[in-house]
């Protein structure tokens, strides 16, 4: 086999990888919009606000620093101390959760059997107002997040496989931030699922998302749930947002990711979280091998940014309800 | 009026105290006034029937019996108390269940998934207990199977335990919600329009399975129907309404004699 052969490996695998990331994200939007019928563009945002709160409580910033300063004309940025990773990832989750609270209190609770593109519209603000809230709470500067994952291509990966493609190959060079990226998505997925099939929460959840009035009548609280749902977006925008995090950084672009995610759900369906797993790694491995068989060699590269684009509008047109999603059936 | 002692029926049968009360029910939707000063009760252990022809506000009367209306005027009175103005799930909770005229089952779940939904008033873990399904989460999940499959067995359904709820007939489905709404244990089932759109077979069915529910477990049966003959052989009690009236109360007997009610029903001429 040629070098090639396995240069192409390398991209597929790395494909892989970055597709677990936009898998991750695709599955905040997926649980908000099965519960509630919600579409969340808010989703990005929150990896956002999750990742910026986070690298915050590390490093013990004082929130809405900037702003306390200019009123009082103090001069406080840090209390001076370091919170762990593991305490600060919990006490991130916490602030999730309150985040969650207070959509659903303070917006989604005024807004119950509006149509869909209210929701939507409202889920806009939403973002917008994070970005701006987050700013003011923990400032603009990018900021670096270290929670202890290792970073930087595998050399044992490396060493195992440099012998494969004579000696034009190195070996494949796979970071080991997205091995443990994918590794923890797994166990996330799996944790999911299992919490939605056999909890009572889970099922009430399940309950929701299919009939309203039936799962009133069996004594769920719709706003329990939505606020369940929520925080559990919460949990995994947090987990998306220390992953791209810690790969390139805390900064506002983060929030940008959101938009990746739309074509990943169109692929996979908006409805099925399988389907954000698979339309995740479809266009994360479909981005990587087009740049390097077609986008790089003949199309002058940087097809990486339309790749996905174009995919979904494919999809749109011959299978618009994506991969696994319900069936759009008019009955007359 | 409170009835505060049990009585026996002209059938023989015996029906216990007031357990729910309606007193002068008063329901508008802006200007159309869907309920009209309603007053009637419901005993312990007796099936009531709420018969009138259409649009005559039975199925309102069951929403506000069941928290998903609440009405402009009057009281309702559960257990010996006035019950404050509530959310249908927090009805659900105090022990009343229901089933709905167009059937609203998760289509998507399975009938057991569906049946098990109705026992989550009867489990008591927290969410940190279910998230890392521990201790008391699943000694919970087990009993509550049990319960489950008791109810499961009890309605005939074992063979389409695992089917999803939207690929079985419609009579299926009738029997699939009447057994999430009994799995809750109910102090007070509430049915409508149980028999709508049903063959005269899947009528049987249905009404051997209401009388032998409120046989076994003694629950008290509150239920809406269309069809006067089905109703006239079911229930002990029936109220008749018309045009958001109240316009009969009694025995079937009582009521089949009830000359507002033959009008109502066949028609009067006005001249």
């Amino acid at each position: 086999m040629t070098a090639d052969f396995y240069y192409g490996i390398e991209v597929v695998l790395n494909g892989l990888m970055a597709g677990v990331l936009y898998a991750l994200v695709a599955l905040g939007f997926v649980l908000i919009f099965k519960a509630s019928g919600i579409f969340n563009y808010a989703q990005g945002v929150m990896a956002l606000f999750s990742a910026l709160t986070l690298v915050g409580i590390m490093n013990g910033q004082i929130p809405f620093a900037h702003l306390i300063n200019s009123i009082f004309g103090t001069h406080i940025h840090h209390f001076g101390w370091h919170v762990p990773a593991v305490l600060a990832i919990l006490l991130t989750a916490g602030v999730m959760v309150l985040l969650a609270w207070c959509v659903q209190r303070f917006i989604f609770r005024h807004l119950v059997n509006q149509e869909p593109i209210i929701l939507f519209m409202a889920t806009i603000g939403l973002a917008y107002f994070m970005e701006g809230f987050g700013d003011l709470m923990w400032n603009s500067e990018i900021k670096k997040l270290d929670v202890g994952i290792p970073q930087g291509g595998s050399f044992w990966i490396e060493d195992m496989t440099s012998g494969l493609g004579g000696d034009a190959f190195y070996g494949f060079f796979i970071d080991q931030l997205d091995i443990v990226a994918a590794i923890v998505a797994i166990i996330l997925v799996i944790i999911l699922v299992a919490f939605s099939q056999y909890t009572k929460q889970g099922r009430a959840m399940r309950a929701v998302a299919d009939d309203h009035q039936a799962a009133l009548s069996v004594g769920i609280s719709l706003n329990f749930i939505w606020v369940l749902v929520w925080s559990l977006a919460g949990f995994v925008a947090l987990v998306a947002g220390i992953m791209w995090g810690a790969k390139s950084g805390v900064q506002f672009s983060l929030s940008l990711i959101a938009l990746k995610a739309l074509p990943v759900l169109m692929l996979g369906g908006f409805t099925s979280i399988p389907g954000a797993i698979v339309g995740g790694l479809i266009v994360g491995v479909g981005e990587k091998l087009f740049e390097f068989l077609i986008g790089a060699p003949f199309l002058g590269g940087a097809t990486e940014n339309w790749f996905a684009y174009m995919l979904a509008l494919v999809f749109l047109v011959f299978r618009p309800q994506g991969l696994f999603g319900e069936k759009i059936i008019e009955r007359v | 009026m409170l009835h505060s002692e049990s009585f026996v029926t002209p059938d023989g049968r015996t029906i216990g105290p007031t357990v729910m009360e309606m007193k002068n029910i008063t329901l508008r939707f802006g200007g159309v006034v869907a309920i009209k000063d309603i007053s009637f009760d419901i005993r312990e252990g007796e099936i009531r029937a709420i018969i009138g022809p259409n649009g005559a506000g039975k199925s309102s009367m069951l929403n506000v019996v069941s928290g998903f209306y609440n009405p402009q005027e009057g009281e309702v009175w559960y257990k010996g108390a006035k019950r404050p103005p509530m959310k249908p799930y927090q009805v659900a909770r105090q022990g009343i269940a229901r089933t709905f005229q167009n059937i609203a089952l998760f289509e998507g779940m399975s009938v057991l998934d569906n049946v098990m939904t109705g026992r989550l008033n009867h489990m008591t873990s927290g969410i940190f207990s279910q998230a890392l399904w521990w201790g008391k989460a699943e000694r919970e999940e087990v009993a509550n199977r049990e319960a489950v499959e008791k109810v499961i067995d009890f309605l005939e359904i074992q063979h389409i335990r695992k089917t999803p709820v939207a690929r079985l007939p419609y009579g299926l489905k009738k029997r699939v919600e009447l057994a999430r709404a009994l799995a809750a244990e109910p102090k007070i089932l509430l049915l409508d329009e149980p028999m709508a759109g049903m063959n005269v077979e899947e009528k049987e069915d249905m009404s051997r399975f209401i009388l032998s529910v409120n046989d076994e477990f003694g629950t008290t049966i509150a239920l809406i129907e269309h069809d006067m003959g089905v109703v006239m052989d079911l229930s002990d009690r029936v109220v008749v309404m018309d045009y958001g009236k109240k316009i009969g109360d009694g025995t079937p007997d009582e009521v089949r004699g009830n000359q507002a009610v033959i009008d109502a029903y066949l028609g009067v001429a006005h001249d």
